[in-house]
């Protein structure tokens, strides 16, 4: 089925500059696979080597978190969109040593 | 040098080291808003969030998605753009970490204030390259005028972050 993925605006330059793209899935990680496959640049900025999603990118199905759904085995349906909104993490050296 | 250029109102660099110097000995943060056109970029307001990091605020910040969402629909309301986020490194170079690092994304511009002792020294900007090994540096353009100390007092700021 046909669902809607939004693409921030930080990684659209890696996505044809588009602010959505349309995926045929049938869950999230089938949408992510496909987003991915198509813009592989796209890749290393959503998963880290070990092949999971980044701590700090979410994944929403329409305003769900899917950490609180079946995560990426979460169903889709027609017409669903896929929000990837980070959380913003960092800060100084562990130490605060120079 | 990276060629890149973040334009910035003088009374808002103040404001982010007013709540640098607020929120120290812990590490302040917030969202930057403003306009970005092929090559350039100006931030024309802020968006002051809190840290949500309460385990360990004096060298990590972190803002969940929610608040990403607020500052992006802030941005929308606003009619400007998020082009990225600011903090602070208390005691700490305006330098970004490997934590930064692993937690950016590019196209992002991250701001970040160097505060020592409680007295904002250094500000720094600065984006992740595509292949997510380093950092560039991007140049911060001061505008507008405030009182003639506090613009000598920017350009000590300034130049110390590029000197470094």
């Amino acid at each position: 089925m046909s669902v809607k993925v939004i693409i921030p605006t930080p990684l659209r330059g890696y996505a044809g500059k588009q602010e959505s793209v349309d995926v045929q899935a049938s869950t999230v990680g089938e949408a992510l696979n496909s987003l991915t496959t198509r813009y592989q640049d796209l890749k290393k900025h959503l998963y880290a080597d070990d092949g999971r999603l980044r701590s700090f990118v979410n994944v929403y199905v329409n305003d769900e978190d899917i950490r609180y759904l079946q995560k990426d085995q979460t169903q889709l349906k027609e017409g669903d969109t896929v929000s990837i909104v980070p959380s913003i993490a960092g800060g100084a050296a562990a130490s605060n040593q120079e | 040098m990276s060629g890149l250029e973040l334009k910035i109102g003088e009374a808002l660099v103040l404001r982010m080291e007013a709540q640098g110097a607020g929120t120290y000995p812990h590490e302040c943060c917030g969202a930057l808003l403003g306009r970005d056109s092929e090559g350039s970029r100006e931030v024309l307001d802020l968006l002051p969030l809190a840290n949500r990091r309460d385990d360990s605020p004096r060298n990590r910040f972190e803002l969940t998605p929610e608040d990403v969402r607020l500052a992006e629909q802030t941005a929308r309301a606003r009619k400007m753009e998020l082009l990225g986020w600011y903090h602070s490194h208390p005691d700490a170079p305006a330098r970004p970490s490997e934590f930064d690092r692993e937690h950016a994304w590019p196209w992002y511009s991250y701001i970040i204030v160097s505060v020592r002792k409680g007295e904002p020294r250094e500000i720094a900007s600065w984006r992740l390259r595509d292949d997510r090994r380093a950092y560039d540096s991007e140049t911060i353009e001061v505008a507008g005028a405030v009182s003639a100390p506090d613009a000598l007092r920017l350009q000590e700021i300034l130049r110390s972050a590029h000197s470094e």
